[in-house]
């Protein structure tokens, strides 16, 4: 049964699209609701785009991401899972392509060896540990893999994992994860760790000033820098609709959120999406690489 | 002052033993009285008689009470007995009234010539000890605060059916100034009853009674003047009994306290008119009149942000609305419907009481203790007895409509949901039972007892057991998934937005994923827990062995705030609005401030609070092993 429909949606994901249209756009959302009507399962279907821009400006790529989504569908109870990262370096001498590179590798990694393989096995289970302790050692991997590889260096790390009806984001530095409404709303769902931003949160400058600080992406938490870090880490139910943003300064600097909003609502899929984010954020001149991760959600 | 001396005067004349017909004087520190109050201190001696502070032996916890001692002048015992009458009759309009700035009245008795009042002792020191003692001008905010609070008291009395009541003696000295800055009306006219008879005695005092009281009118006016006296007094420092009568217009308020705002002394002045239909014509219409006063002068903000006035009237003077006594401990927890209480008792029985006056409905007698909370379906109350049965009860005639066997004691409750009553026993197995046949549709094993409350979402039921284990099964009583604590689960789970959270006696609240199993997060608790969690705006509120009230944010899986009561915390927190509710096995109910965890106020039962309250159209209902159901007003 889950098969069929599983193929009927197929169907429906290939209707050719126009990116421009915005009729069809609507008619893909229907389809997609109706379909997850009629399966009356509960399980929660991603809808992923990526899109990695070295910018305008800028001559190598410090930006690195992960999307990994995986979608198990048996009668014990199947579960979706989904892994999203972006990650921003910083420091010289190539270091900070190595050190996001490197800290995306090692949480993807750590992340499918702890959540997926137990359930991929041939006793299948959840993990011991809970979600929230698993993205905490899966940074914390992270960072130690940043430190071995690009000493000195260091980047930012948001990552959301996705696990049945539950959504862990776990947050260092200035990239960003915004939630998207279809309505047209959008919440950041993180804190920036930087300077300005602290400074702003205890009065020192304004929200204009903040905006054209001369030092406003230095960080203050990082992955890779100190010996011990503290990730910011949520945890949420999966929202049933909407979308889930991930990117990095390089798009939320530049492009302002409600134009951010109404280029994802607007786009047929999440793929187009993200190429139009990268446009935008190279139309505004691109002066810095360009990583985002969209998440279309719908059950 | 002259006040005082005068009292002196008579007080000594009337405990002289040959007046009072040759009966015991006063009560000594230690004594007992009426076997039942223990006299710790002779607290005042005023015109009828003593006054004490007493110990009530009647409850395990400290309840302080005042004991009035009102010694009857008439040697003709016909007119004595008449006397008495009419103060048994002032003594129960006074035991009806509820309003926090009211002591309540306990009780009372008559020995030989003496009848005896016994009131709720409250803390703090009337106003003219205050003034006494205040050698500087109060701020505005704290007299308009006072002002606010008698409107409000003599409001209520105004508004007493049949008939309005009027006080009569508004002044300092009837004033209690608790140490939180809220006021009580102490000395009410019962003791007037005693004085008939006795020469140049006016019901009122000088210098505070307007001149339609010397006519004998008993008007809301002539507390509305009073109470300006009274605030003209405050105001400016000055003691009108030592003025002449109603010269208040030679002491303008400004020109002797220039801090406080022309409109507060217009209201004032109002209030002081010498004709009583020239005065406010109800006390909340002078109320509402120095709300304005704050509100335009700005010393509103104050009031709030200084916290001592206006805010949380009933401080720690907390009253239940009313008691109800049943025959053994109350160890579970009431359910509120149709304006009826149904709660369980360890003497085997299940009560049905009144929520509006706590009285007595009627009663079911099961064959053993009743520990959980009792579930209303349909006209029917089930709930859960140590008899081994789930019994379900009319809750119109409280006879059985049938009862339900397992294998064990049921000490959970029950949960009713899709025409089936969810129930677990310590035999082992959650019990799907037909609300329509009284049959189990199924049983799903747990292995080990289930005591924890059973949860039910649209598509699948929750619950866990004493051995540890956690089973979420379908609608058919398969299993779908299980989690495993280290220790029992005795606390009932929640499910919320997708996910399950239920603390262990392993010391950890633990967030699921509703349709997996699988952990979120866990949070470590100082001890174990078997208190139910409540979760509300992303908050968590939770109980624990370890004495602790916890709030933890759910997306963080971070404390927000912890509160340390007496003893361990059974029982379950209720949320409503932005208070939190909790009862102690330290005998007291709490509440906290929800975002804060501040305490607001508790109130002591006699015995452990291992129940939950339940909360209702403001009132707040809560079992204790002291055998009692307290009602209480919540805020």
């Amino acid at each position: 049964m889950f098969d069929f429909l599983k193929r009927l949606f197929g169907r429906n994901r290939s209707i050719p699209q126009r990116g421009d249209a915005v009729t069809a756009e609507l008619n893909q959302e229907q389809q997609w609701e109706i379909t997850g009507q009629r399966t009356g399962q509960a399980l929660q279907k991603f809808w992923v785009g990526t899109g990695l821009d070295v910018g305008r400006r800028r001559e190598n790529n410090e930006d690195a991401l992960l999307a990994l989504q995986a979608t198990l569908g048996v009668e014990s109870g199947g579960q979706p899972l989904g892994i999203f990262v972006v990650s921003d370096g910083m420091g010289g001498h190539r270091s900070g392509e190595v050190a996001s590179e490197n800290a995306v590798r090692a949480l993807g990694n750590y992340l499918i060896h702890k959540v997926y393989e137990p359930l991929l096995g041939p006793n299948p289970h959840p993990a011991e540990e809970s979600l929230r302790e698993i993205m905490e050692a899966g940074i914390l991997h992270a960072h130690n893999a940043v430190k071995r590889s690009a000493p000195g260096g260091g980047c930012t790390l948001t990552a959301a994992l996705m696990v049945g009806s539950q959504m862990v984001i776990g947050h260092l530095g200035d990239s960003r994860a915004y939630a998207v409404e279809k309505d047209g709303r959008i919440t950041v769902l993180t804190k920036d760790h930087t300077l300005v931003n602290r400074l702003q949160e205890m009065g020192q400058l304004t929200a204009e000033e903040a905006a054209i600080h001369p030092q406003k992406s230095v960080l203050y938490r990082a992955l890779g820098q100190g010996d011990a870090i503290t990730a910011d880490i949520a945890t949420s139910t999966l929202p049933a609709s909407g979308a889930l943003l991930l990117c990095s300064d390089g798009l939320w600097g530049f492009v302002p959120e409600e134009d951010i909003e109404q280029i994802i609502n607007a786009a047929a899929t999440p793929e187009l999406a993200c190429q139009h984010l990268v446009e935008a954020a190279n139309q505004a001149g691109g002066p810095d690489n360009i990583a985002v991760v969209l998440v279309r959600l719908s059950k | 002052m002259k006040e005082s001396a005068l009292s002196e005067e008579q007080s000594t004349r009337d405990l002289d033993p040959q007046d009072s017909g040759g009966s015991h004087s006063q009560f000594k520190k230690g004594d007992i009285v009426n076997e039942r109050y223990e006299i710790q201190e002779i607290v005042g001696v005023g015109g009828m008689g003593a006054a004490y502070r007493a110990r009530d032996k009647n409850f395990k916890a400290i309840r302080l009470v005042v004991i009035k001692e009102m010694i009857s002048q008439v040697t003709d015992s016909l007119v004595r007995k008449n006397i008495f009458q009419i103060f048994e009759r002032e003594a129960n309009i006074l035991a009806t009234l509820r309003h926090p700035a009211i002591p309540r009245i306990y009780d009372y008795f008559i020995i030989r010539d003496r009848a005896y009042l016994v009131l709720e002792f409250i803390h703090g020191k009337n106003l003219e000890q205050v003034l006494n003692e205040n050698k500087t001008f109060f701020p505005e905010e704290q007299i308009i605060s006072w002002g606010i609070e008698l409107c409000d008291v003599l409001d209520y009395l105004h508004s007493h059916k049949p008939e309005p009541i009027i006080f009569r003696d508004v002044k300092p000295s009837n004033i209690m100034a608790s140490s939180q800055g809220h006021i009580a009306l102490v000395d009410f006219g019962i003791a007037k009853v005693f004085e008939s008879g006795q020469k140049n005695t006016m019901v009122g005092t000088q210098g505070y009674s307007p001149p339609d009281q010397y006519r004998g009118e008993a008007t809301p006016q002539v507390d509305i003047y009073a109470l300006g006296a009274t605030l003209h007094h405050l105001i400016t420092l000055r003691d009108p009994q030592l003025e002449a009568p109603f010269t208040f217009g030679e002491r303008p308020m400004l020109e002797i306290n220039s801090n406080i705002s022309p409109e507060l002394a217009a209201v004032v002045e109002r209030a002081l008119e010498y004709k009583p239909e020239d005065r406010y014509q109800s006390t909340s219409e002078m109320k509402d009149a120095l709300i304005n006063v704050a509100r335009k002068t700005g010393t509103l903000l104050n009031l709030s942000a200084s916290g001592s006035a206006a805010i949380s009237t009933r401080g720690l003077d907390v009253k239940p609305l009313w008691v109800f006594e049943c025959e053994d401990e109350l160890r579970g927890s009431p359910v509120y419907h149709n304006g009826q209480l149904y709660v369980g008792c360890y003497d085997n029985n299940l009560y049905a009481i009144d929520a509006a006056n706590g009285d007595f409905q009627w009663k079911y007698a099961s064959d053993g203790g009743i520990p959980g909370r009792p579930a209303v379906f349909e006209n029917n109350i089930y709930f859960g007895s140590e008899d081994n049965r789930m019994h379900v009860v009319s809750t119109r005639s409280g006879k059985v409509v049938w009862t339900y066997y397992t294998d064990g004691p049921v000490r959970s409750s029950p949960r009713i949901a899709e025409g089936h009553a969810f129930i677990g026993s310590d035999d082992g197995y959650l019990h799907a039972v037909s609300t329509a046949s009284g049959r189990a549709s199924w049983k799903a094993e747990a292995g080990s007892p289930v005591r924890a409350t059973a949860f039910v979402t649209g598509e699948y039921v929750y619950f866990g057991s004493e051995a540890g284990d956690f089973t979420c099964v379908d609608f058919r009583g398969d299993a779908r998934w299980r989690f495993k604590a280290k220790r029992a689960i005795t606390s009932s789970p929640v499910v919320t937005d997708e996910a399950v959270y239920f603390g262990s006696m392993d010391g950890t609240i633990y967030a699921l994923d509703a349709n997996s199993g699988w952990v979120v997060w866990r949070f470590r608790l100082g001890k174990g827990t078997i208190s139910t969690p409540f979760v509300a705006n992303n908050l968590l509120y939770t109980g624990a062995a370890d004495h602790l009230i916890y709030c933890i944010d759910v997306r963080s899986a971070k404390e927000m705030w912890r509160f340390t009561s007496g003893h361990q915390v059974t029982g379950s927190p209720v949320v409503v609005g932005d208070a939190v509710y909790c009862g102690s096995v330290d005998g007291s109910l709490y509440c906290l401030d929800a975002q804060s965890g501040r305490l607001r106020w508790k109130f002591d039962t006699g015995g452990p609070i291992t129940g939950t309250p339940v909360i209702h159209d403001e009132m707040i209902f809560i079992g204790s092993t002291d055998n009692n159901l307290y009602a209480l007003l919540a805020t």
